[in-house]
């Protein structure tokens, strides 16, 4: 062990205590409240978790935090990447709305939140994952992979109750609960709770976390790497994919229009007021995948895995300054022209006029206008016939074709994604001349 | 008379609240009537919208920590100068000298908050479709409220001039100098580095102190103004939109 591993680990090792202590209270009165509902074989099981974690707190208070052998975390480090893990963790959120009646299921929640308690408690005693999680502006973050997944679990919990109940012909709980309540003292008590609540979570986690100050600024020192405000790493991540003009300002302007123009196309009468996923399938699966992975995902990816160079580290990776990938990527027109013809490209002339180098340009890069123009007009059109007949006959035709319009845009996103990682594709069209490469 | 009840039968106390304690039906409805604040709140309201499970309290929340955010905002005002000089100054002070100081850490924990529970706000009204009819022009307000969190967070975040921030700026900045036609590096580009929308935003070509000076207006002033009126609207539209949404 090497002296500042050891340094980390005795630091840690009160925190650490704590942190397991806690976990396992958690399972104990977990245990306690199923041992009372007559599950007694669930109440065993997180009594287990209780103890499993109970001596892991003791071993952190005894200055021995547990923590992940390095052949683990060698293995998770090796299988990370951007790659990877976006694939993965679609192919997660695929396994859990499909199989989302038994998930929802609370023990099965709780299994899982132990689990990643368990994972997060070993990582802790890593010193790169430590400084990682405990950067205080990284702090809110970790907190909010929690919250998340919290919020988005209880509410597929209320959504697979609320469509159980519709296909027994009954309707949604929410509907149970219509009896009018005053607003004094019922909602006012609530609202009193929640700002003491919040206030006391905010005042302790400000005496606890100093917000970082760093050296003063100077603009001939640039920092490597130079990051975005966390909520906007998301973007900055996803620059690897795509030019700055269509992520830094087209994708942001077609998110802010996509989310307005969304309750007016959304012509699904059903839905309203209360959770449900059956009465708004394909709805549910576009929010969520653009939510969770187009913007949750790159942020957490920017935020904790982006090191110098914005080059990937794993979780528990040294963040080595040298680091550095190096992609030889090739456009569209080129695998067009030279590998496919086995001829050089056509060539602009830089002396021409503006409109006829915009014309040979164009002639230059036909094959991903040709690809385009398919995607972005054959492809509706197609659809308007076949997987979305119905859906184009509710809507109408100017729904319709924003609608499309706004989800092939999205979709652009993980396809030039999906692109780069197997073919090195860097851009479909490649207009350098004018600025413009998409 | 126990003096509670004392001060109750006081002038004083009559003149402020007209009627007495609300522990009965009748002035249960008077107190949120009567009342400026709570009068943003219906009388009555069914019983679903209190489940936390439905709402996640996330709305309310996320108001509760603007207000946190406009009184120890105002606060770090007195302590604060936007000028190259004096900036980064400000912040070692209010780190070393001001005994038991946290409004600097209550000011940037609470915004990092509002962001997260802005957006899963968001997230429940999307989930509980309540962004449909009659409640879609609630939903454009929210949307643009969310942005608006968005820019005061990112406005703030150059205020203390350390490297962090001002290189977080750079990056945010120099994406919207690449923006097609109005930016003078995007393509179709119609202006130059001197009129294009990065310009607009910095009041200069880098991030320096006109950039300051124009992150601090915005950022103390006009955004958070433009905030307030939307929020007053949204609430405004709850009320006048049917109330919490709600299975029919
Ligand atoms: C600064 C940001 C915001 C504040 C302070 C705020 C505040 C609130 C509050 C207090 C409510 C009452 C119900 C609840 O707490 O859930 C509410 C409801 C609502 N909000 Fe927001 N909100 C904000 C942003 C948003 C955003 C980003 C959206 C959507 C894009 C949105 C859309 C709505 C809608 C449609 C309702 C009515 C929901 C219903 O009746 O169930 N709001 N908002």
């Amino acid at each position: 062990m090497t002296p500042d591993i050891a340094e980390h680990l005795t630091r840690v090792a009160p925190l650490l205590a704590a942190f397991h202590a806690a976990c396992s209270a958690m399972n104990v009165a977990a245990g306690g409240y199923a041992w009372r509902g007559r599950r007694r074989g669930e109440a065993l099981a997180w009594l287990g978790a209780a103890i499993v974690f109970l001596g892991l707190a003791v071993g952190a208070w005894a200055g021995r935090p547990p923590q992940l052998p390095a052949m683990a975390k060698a293995g998770i480090d090796a299988v990370l990447g951007p790659a990877t893990l976006f694939l993965g963790s679609l192919a997660l959120l695929t396994v859990l709305y499909l199989g989302r009646r038994f998930f929802t299921a609370p023990p099965v929640g709780l299994a899982a939140l132990n689990a990643s308690l368990l994972l997060f408690g070993l990582s802790l005693a890593d010193p790169v994952f430590a400084s990682l999680v405990a950067k205080p502006d990284h702090v809110p973050i970790v907190g909010m992979i929690y919250l998340l997944g919290f919020v988005t679990w209880i509410a597929a919990y209320q959504a697979v109750e609320n469509d159980r109940r519709t296909a027994a012909g009954r309707g949604p709980v929410e509907k149970t609960y219509a009896e009018k309540v005053l607003v004094w003292p019922d909602l006012v008590y609530i609202e009193l709770i929640a700002m003491v609540l919040v206030s006391a979570l905010l005042i302790a986690w400000s005496l606890l976390l100093a917000a970082p100050l760093e050296q003063p600024a100077h603009p001939s020192v640039t920092p490597n790497p130079s990051k975005a405000p966390w909520y906007f790493l998301g973007l900055q991540e996803l620059l690897l994919y795509a030019d700055a003009w269509y992520v830094g300002f087209v994708v942001p302007c077609l998110i802010l229009f996509g989310l307005i123009a969304l309750p007016y196309l959304d012509v699904n009468p059903k839905g309203n007021g209360y959770y449900t996923i059956d009465a708004q399938r394909r709805k549910y699966l576009v929010f969520m995948f653009g939510f969770l992975m187009l913007w949750v995902l790159p942020i957490l990816v920017g935020t904790f895995l982006r090191g110098p160079n914005w080059s990937f580290f794993g979780l528990y990776e040294p963040r080595d300054p040298q680091k550095m990938a190096m992609h030889v990527n090739v456009t569209l027109s080129e695998y067009f022209w030279e590998w496919g013809l086995g001829r050089p490209r056509p060539e602009v002339d830089p002396h021409a006029g503006a409109w006829l180098r915009m014309g040979q340009a164009m002639w230059r890069e036909m094959p991903g206008l040709a690809v385009l123009a398919a995607y972005f007009v054959a492809l509706p059109l197609l659809l308007r016939r076949t997987l979305f007949k119905t859906a184009r006959l509710a809507m109408g035709r100017c729904r319709y074709w924003i609608a499309m319009g706004l989800l092939l845009l999205m979709l652009t996103l993980p396809l030039k994604m999906l692109l780069r990682w197997t073919l090195h594709l860097s851009y479909i069209v490649s207009m350098p001349e004018f600025l413009l490469n998409f | 008379m126990p003096l509670w009840d004392r001060i109750r039968r006081s002038q004083v106390w009559k003149s402020i609240f007209r009627h007495p304690p609300p522990v009965d039906r009748p002035n249960r409805v008077k107190v949120v009537l009567t009342n400026l604040i709570l009068h943003l709140h219906p009388v009555a309201m069914p019983k679903h919208g209190l489940r936390l499970r439905f709402t996640w309290c996330m709305g309310g929340i996320t108001f509760f920590l603007f207000l946190v955010e406009v009184v120890t905002g105002v606060l770090l005002m007195f302590y604060y100068r936007p000028t190259i000089q004096w900036a980064y100054h400000d912040m070692l002070a209010l780190r070393d000298v001001v005994s038991y100081g946290i409004l600097r850490e209550v000011h940037r924990w609470g915004a990092h908050a509002m962001v997260i529970t802005a957006m899963l706000h968001m997230l429940r009204v999307f989930l509980t479709g309540s962004y449909k009819p009659p409640r879609e022009f609630n939903w454009v307000i929210g949307v643009l409220l969310l942005a608006l969190t968005l820019l005061l967070s990112f406005t703030g975040y150059l205020l203390p001039w350390d490297q962090l921030s001002m290189w977080a700026v750079t990056v945010g900045s120099n994406m919207v100098g690449a923006a097609p036609l109005v930016g003078h590096e995007g393509p179709a580009s119609w202006v130059t580095d001197q009129s294009d929308l990065r310009y607009v935003l910095l009041g200069a070509r880098s991030v320096g102190e006109e950039a300051l000076l124009r992150f601090y207006v915005l950022h103390c002033v006009a955004l958070p103004l433009l905030a307030a009126f939307l929020m007053a609207l949204h609430f405004w539209r709850i009320r006048k939109d049917g109330g919490i949404s709600g299975p029919l």
